[in-house]
């Protein structure tokens, strides 16, 4: 276990071109996970309704209406 | 259903849809391939001894580095579409869907974190033997996560091995083989991971030419060149036996989409295949001004008819008949197929009424009926029909799915060519004086990403209405929120794609001009 931790901290340390590819996917899961997904894509039917029940609910209500 | 859902937040909603998954599908293909070129030149190394084959490895290690880390996880915008542009769409599939997706996730993260880590970490830290394992898992890994969100898409485009439940909304599988195993999904897959072979086989032709014009690195370009080529042209040719397979599929379960990608509007016996074709920008069919008729066109007889069915008479059916139904044939009209979805509708309300409202004997009876088999196959398989107001809305549109359907049969004709010549430069003749052939390298590799993008524009596109064939059109799938902000996030992943982009692009030019020799990972 000792052996593939220092496998990978030997890894990172030795990167070059990696660094600034980390830097980037960092930034990007900070933009997708943490701005993004936080305050502009809520899961519309979780926010609106509690159950799984009412989501139903919702979902056939809008498959049927007006038809 | 038209009524209440805002037609500019529908549009928006496929456009941001269109835009992440083509800025994604930039990213992806390159991987798919790159890792079992990598693979085999890998193999070469492990099997000469030469350290030639390692440098040619290790820096294309690194471009596929590149491509990876810039690309990684920008398909998970488009899961957060589904949950919130695409909620109704996303509940009415969503057992099918979650196994997929969730197998897909374990498993990019478990294989290809752990095994891309070996192959950038352990080169002379662990055994050759073990390094070569390594690679060839990343590849297959990356390969087999796109296979399940694959699934899922061959899931929509033919919707098999489940039931539909009335009481929760959704469809539940029922048999997981039929889903994964279906000729649809099967086809796609194979498909798809063949054109990703095919690109990273240009890609790295295309670079290694560049290399040869700037006379530098000549050994490590002819390598290069002769492992892609040769790679590309077996994956050329199960490119082309997987698309004929699909064409198949087409017409089978999706014959609406097929009439499109050879604007065949009458249906015949004998249909002739379009090799190539123009429309007319403003003559169109008297019977309907949807249906553009060709200014110019050069068929080759019978020849669809003897792909779809290997029989060269036999009848292939075009937009009208699809609209129109044909008797002859067996095949219902449109109007029919909205009355049928329309009764799949109102037995499913008048069931919800029942049980609302407290009448559980007569819910149960509408229950028993709504799963019948005979309603299932009569009526719940048009449910998607229900929503349609005009059976105009069924025809896809034609001239953007002829068009992009035909340059990639085109284009993908030509890097069948390109494989070849290649191949002969590179072992029968002296690749490095056949500047322009270089020059020529070089320019297909863009063509290749406009054939990649070609071909997903004709699989969903083609297709619409539908976001699951039949069942559920995308007017139906989409949430009720707010255009605006629908607007923001299609810029912000705009802006956000463009930079990373760019990003890719000024990274690796910059990796690509200091060439093999230097650089660390």
């Amino acid at each position: 276990m000792k052996k593939i931790v220092q496998f990978y901290i030997d890894g990172f340390k030795e990167m070059t071109l990696g660094r600034t590819l980390w830097v980037i996917i960092l930034i990007k899961f900070f933009i997708l996970f943490f701005v993004l997904k936080l305050f502009f894509f809520p899961n519309y039917l979780k926010k609106n309704f509690n159950t799984d029940k009412e989501r139903s609910a919702n979902v056939i209500e809008n498959f049927t209406k007006s038809k | 259903m038209n009524e209440i859902v805002d037609l500019s937040m529908l549009d928006w909603s496929r456009g941001q849809f269109a835009l992440t998954a083509f800025y994604h599908w930039l990213f992806v293909p390159l991987t798919l391939g790159i890792t079992f070129i990598l693979a085999i030149m890998e193999t070469i190394y492990y099997k000469t001894g030469d350290p030639e084959w390692k440098k040619i490895t290790r820096f294309w290690m690194k471009v596929f580095g590149i491509n990876f880390a810039i690309g990684v996880a920008t398909g998970i915008i488009l899961e957060f579409q589904f949950g919130t542009n695409w909620s109704y769409y996303s509940w009415f599939v969503g057992d099918i869907f979650g196994a997929p997706l969730a197998i897909e996730g374990i498993m990019a993260f478990f294989m290809e974190s752990t095994f891309i880590a070996v192959m950038f970490f352990g080169w002379d830290k662990v055994s050759k033997r073990f390094h070569l394992v390594s690679t060839w898992l990343t590849a297959i890994g990356a390969n087999l996560s796109a296979l399940w969100i694959l699934v899922a898409n061959a899931w929509m485009q033919n919707p098999v091995g489940m039931q539909f439940n009335p009481d929760t909304a959704r469809n539940e599988m029922v048999n997981f083989w039929d889903v994964f195993l279906s000729p649809m999904a099967i086809n796609k897959f194979l498909h798809t991971i063949s054109s990703g072979f095919v690109l990273a086989g240009i890609f790295i032709i295309g670079i290694s030419a560049w290399f040869l014009l700037k006379k530098r690195e000549v050994p490590f370009a002819k390598k290069s060149i002769l492992v892609a080529a040769i790679f590309g042209f077996i994956s050329s040719l199960f490119l082309v036996t997987t698309g004929d397979g699909s064409a198949r599929l087409v017409a089978q379960n999706q014959p609406m989409k097929l009439a499109a990608m050879e604007g065949l509007y009458q249906g015949k016996n004998g249909a002739g295949l379009v090799a190539f074709g123009i429309f007319s920008p403003t003559h169109t069919d008297p019977a309907n001004d949807q249906l553009h008729e060709f200014l110019f066109k050069i068929e080759i007889p019978n020849a669809l008819s003897y792909m779809i069915h290997l029989d060269a008479n036999a009848f292939v059916p075009g937009v009208k008949d699809l609209l129109n139904g044909n008797e002859k044939e067996g095949m219902l009209t449109a109007a029919d197929k909205i009355s049928r979805g329309k009764m799949a509708i109102e037995t499913l309300r008048n069931y919800k009424n029942a049980l609302t409202e407290g009448r559980k004997e007569e819910a149960l009876q509408m229950r028993d009926k709504f799963m019948s088999k005979d309603f299932q196959a009569n009526y719940f398989k048009y449910f998607g029909y229900g929503f349609i107001k005009n059976s105009n809305e069924l025809i896809p549109g034609i001239q953007l799915v002829f068009y992009s359907f035909h340059m990639m049969v085109i284009l993908g004709s030509w890097f069948l060519i390109f494989f070849i010549l290649s191949i002969y430069l590179i072992v029968n003749d002296d690749i490095t004086k056949r500047r322009l052939f270089l020059k020529i390298a070089i320019l297909t590799v863009p063509l290749v990403y406009l054939a990649q993008m070609a071909g997903w524009t004709v699989a969903e596109m083609g297709r619409q209405p539908w976001v699951v064939q039949d069942l559920l059109p995308t007017v139906a799938a989409v949430s009720n929120i707010n255009a605006g902000a629908v607007m923001v996030t299609f810029w912000l992943f705009a802006l956000i794609f463009t930079l990373l982009l760019i990003a890719e692009i000024k990274i690796m030019t910059k990796q690509i001009k200091i060439g093999p020799n230097e650089g660390g990972h």
